[in-house]
């Protein structure tokens, strides 16, 4: 996979060229000073040669004004790099809202993807040309990263935490998926695709592979058969335990008095060491499901959880006691479609 | 220019710190610093050379895509393992050690360094942490990479975790002593005269490694210990699954291994204001920006560990503070970099090896720098760290730095330590291969890394075949290029031209006693009343500074 430029990847997303940009530059820059300094080095070396084993140079004394010339210099440069950097790297790990969400576990040694309309694959991930998809991602056992050169895109994929990473694709073919974070005896197996489609043949590909359970639904068996139903109710209007229909996304406030935001990471938490992070109002009664529910079981009970929207007159305001805002919640549909 | 004066060395005299006692417990029992710094450099050499042939091993497996030559578990081993050696029982110790325990007393114009007995017993604790890491080796390998990352090397990994671990806690404080001798030696054992500004270069650096060494080393240590209890006790610390956190692990490792970079690095560079000055026979340009840039970065490297972890899942905020601080980092490094450059205007270059290590040392050392803001560039990082360019970025630091320039003072200073020239067209020679093969090896890495190639991969797409068969190449010249040094230096040692007290023509007090120094370093306690590498008298000093026309004489 070659780019047309010698000695850059090929680029198939709408972040590569800007990394590409910004190395053109550190590139344009190091370049630069490096035969700047060699030049100087090799003619000083050539032209102030010992010429008699025993002449002496005069001595030279230090010049404020050139060294002020060669820190200023230098840190002005320096900071137009960082401030290049940074602005795309904020662009880089802010995942747009509109994104499709894919659900990625690694382990040793493979890639588990499991797309939000069911579909589930191992060491590939098919994906639509020009479309933003987010990968929500964790890990079953060791620190793993998700690595996309085509896309100039990676991100540490962390046990007991999601992490993600977003892109969207702008060339239709089959690109290199790397582990890229040390995971043991098979990292340099743990490979894969990642297959970019036009859209009509990602839905083509999508139909063909239907007949998987959605991973809300699936997150629903879960919530039924665990017994999370008997105190956060069927459609998660809450109970003993606090609602969780529409709480995604939403300001929580909690027994210490301080609020948190319903994200994934939160989620995760509660389920598996609910006593961390206590919703107001609520007692300490939850058991731990560590140890009980998988890496994969997890995400789809987190996809159950951010499936459920509370069809209410009133929104929902930051912080209200969980156990009132449960007025009349309703499922609504399992899962966002691919399109 | 004007002719040199000769500077007075006393009368040679046959008793030296060699042949003042004989007999293995002359050495195993001494005191005298010079003495230990042989017993290092033998320690140390040893190890550079088993981390050389894990090395060769890497290189040999990587020339073709397939995982042929060793198993994914050997080849795991083989790179953790060459890192670790390198990187605890070779560079850490290599300079402050061997060089810096020799020359530190010497050059600021004392007996001894200040501590003695601990100076003896931070080898031995060298030795200690060298043999158990040395059983662990032995007993089965070690496969989670130096980085040691958890929950990995806590739970996952089935090598000798522990066992390795407890041969690097053992020998950090070797290095925690070496660090405060030093620091202690140079606030109070400076000879009358010799005030801070009038120190060599190669002193500053050296205080400026030791703090890191006594602020730094504490910190790896408790990680290693919190490492090893929670994979024996189960403790959760970082493990999730026990209740842990895994980034924590990379925080408190950074803490310690970014300025244990610089701990590599800055004796390289207070070598290199050594060769550049003397063998041009000039006075460095700037000595105080020099100086300070030195404890600049020895400080400041100590705020850039997160710049590891902009990938880890740390916040976007923290990974622009890591980010700008570590571009501030590189300032100093710069400004080192000019004034060597500046320091050889009009002056007198030789060419002997030690210049040679020093001139490559600047190039090497500036493409080593500048490939780090690429690193420290958040958005391009994210393409390129765990890839191929952030291997060969820390070789050209580690190799192309702090090599070049540890090989650039043992050339300069081995006719002080053994009495005995070493064969100067040789040491050329071999200069020039090294110089060669370390670029044929690393320069391609940097090209790979951008196309994507990981790091730490056993087999490899074969797209990137060409850049390892070239790296390989590389590494067979730079291999047959350490050979060579590493065998007429030895031979040297006995066949070797005597070398008088001062072979180079230089001021520097360690020249001004006789070759090899006697146990004591000098006859009678030296009285400094001229400035660092005060060739000519400071009234015939030129001044320069006109922006305008700046090389202008006023």
């Amino acid at each position: 996979m070659q780019s047309w430029i010698p000695f850059i990847p090929e680029s198939a997303s709408t972040m590569s060229w800007k990394v590409d940009a910004l190395y053109f530059y550190l590139s344009g820059v190091t370049v630069f000073f490096t035969l700047l300094i060699s030049i100087i080095l090799v003619f000083f070396v050539i032209r102030y040669r010992r010429r008699t084993p025993y002449e002496i140079p005069r001595p030279i004394a230090g010049s404020h004004k050139l060294e002020t010339l060669w820190t200023v210099i230098p840190f002005v440069i320096a900071m137009t790099m960082f401030a290049w950097g940074a602005r795309v790297y904020f662009e880089q790990y802010s995942p747009p809202e509109n994104a499709i969400e894919i659900y990625v576990v690694g382990k040793q040694w493979m890639w588990k993807i499991q797309h939000s309309t069911g579909q589930r694959e191992i060491n590939e991930l098919h994906i639509p040309v020009g479309r933003k998809v987010k990968l929500i991602m964790t890990s079953e056992d060791v620190i793993h990263d998700f690595f996309v050169p085509a896309f100039r895109m990676k991100a540490d994929v962390v046990p007991g935490i999601y992490t993600s990473e977003w892109f969207e694709a702008t060339k239709p073919g089959t690109y290199h998926l790397f582990c890229a974070e040390y995971c043991g005896m098979n990292h340099s197996g743990m490979i894969g695709s990642v297959i970019v489609m036009e859209p009509r043949e990602f839905d083509n590909w999508l139909s063909g592979n239907a007949g998987n359970q959605t991973p809300a639904a699936a997150g629903q068996q879960l919530f039924q058969s665990l017994g999370c139903v008997s105190c956060h109710g069927a459609n998660g209007e809450g109970g003993r335990g606090p609602t969780l229909a529409g709480l995604f996304g939403r300001q929580t406030l909690l027994s210490t008095g301080q609020t948190v935001r319903a994200d994934e990471a939160y989620i995760r938490e509660s389920i598996i060491n609910p006593q961390a992070k206590l919703v107001a109002g609520f007692g300490p009664i939850m058991p731990t499901f560590q140890g009980q529910v998988s890496e994969d079981q997890l995400v789809q009970l987190l996809a159950f959880i951010k499936s459920l929207q509370i069809v209410s007159p009133q929104p929902a305001t930051p912080g209200q006691s969980p156990a009132t805002t449960a007025t009349a919640p309703t499922r609504a549909t399992p899962a966002p479609k691919a399109k | 220019m004007r002719a040199i004066e000769t500077f007075e060395p006393p009368a040679p005299s046959k008793v030296n710190y060699l042949n003042a006692e004989y007999g293995l417990k002359s050495w195993l029992l001494t005191r005298d610093h010079k003495r230990i710094a042989l017993l290092y450099l033998g320690s140390i050499t040893f190890f550079f050379f088993i981390g050389g042939i894990y090395a060769m091993m890497i290189r040999l497996e990587l020339l073709t895509p397939q995982g042929d030559l060793l198993q994914s578990t050997t080849y795991n081993k083989v790179f953790t393992q060459h890192g670790i050696i390198m990187i605890f029982f070779f560079l850490i110790p290599s300079i402050p050690a061997t060089l810096g325990n020799f020359l530190v007393p010497m050059m600021i114009g004392a007996k001894d360094l200040a501590f003695p007995r601990i100076n003896l017993l931070s080898w031995y604790i060298y030795i200690a942490g060298a043999l158990v890491t040395i059983y662990a080796l032995l007993a089965g390998g070690v496969d989670t990479g130096w980085t040691f990352y958890a929950p990995f090397s806590t739970t996952f990994s089935n090598s000798y975790v522990v066992a390795t671990g407890l041969g690097i806690f053992i020998n950090g404080f070797s290095s925690i002593l070496t660090g405060l001798n030093f620091i202690v030696t140079i606030h109070t054992m400076r000879a009358p005269g010799m005030t801070w500004f009038r120190l060599p270069l190669f002193i500053w650096a050296m205080y400026a490694t030791s703090l890191i060494f006594v602020l730094g080393t504490p910190v790896i240590a408790i990680t290693i210990l919190l490492m090893a209890f929670e994979r024996l006790a189960h403790v959760g610390i970082f493990d999730p699954a026990l209740g842990g956190d895994p980034v924590l692990f990379q925080h408190l490792f950074w803490f310690y291994s970014h300025p244990a970079v610089y701990i590599m690095v800055l004796p390289s560079m207070g070598v290199v204001s050594e060769l550049i000055a003397n063998f041009s026979r000039k006075n460095i340009f700037g000595y105080k920006f020099v100086a300070f840039s030195s404890l600049a970065i020895a400080v400041f490297g100590f705020l850039v560990w997160g710049h590891h972890m902009f990938v880890s899942s740390q916040s976007v905020y923290a990974g622009m503070i890591f980010s700008f601080l570590s571009f501030a980092v590189a300032i100093p490094s710069a400004i080192k970099v000019f004034n060597w450059t500046a320091t050889l205007y009009k002056s007198s270059i030789s060419y002997d090896t030690p210049m040679l290590y020093g001139l490559g040392f600047i190039c090497l050392f500036t493409i080593g720098g500048m490939t780090g803001l690429f690193l420290a560039a958040l958005a391009v990082d994210v393409h390129l760290t765990d890839t191929y360019f952030v291997v060969a970025h820390f070789h050209y630091i580690m190799v192309g730095g702090a090599l070049m320039g540890y090989l650039g003072g043992l050339h300069y200073w081995w006719p002080k330590i053994t009495g005995r020239m070493y064969p100067e067209a040789w040491g050329r020679f071999a200069a020039l291969i090294v110089f060669v093969g370390f670029n044929l090896t690393f320069m391609p890495q940097f090209v790979a890394g951008y196309m994507g190639m990981p790091r730490r991969y056993h087999a490899y797409p074969p797209e990137f075949q060409v850049f390892n068969v070239l790296s390989t190449a590389g590494a067979s010249i730079l291999g047959f290029g350490m050979l060579i040094p590493a065998i007429y230096l030895v031979w040297s040692m006995r066949y070797g031209k005597r070398a008088d007290a001062n072979p180079w023509n230089l001021p520097g007090l360690e020249w001004r006693t006789q070759s090899p120094p006697p146990t004591e370093n000098f006859e009678t306690t030296p009285v400094v009343t001229w400035e660092a590498y005060e060739f000519a008298p400071p009234e015939e000093i030129e001044v320069i500074g006109r922006l305008r026309g700046e090389f202008e004489n006023v």
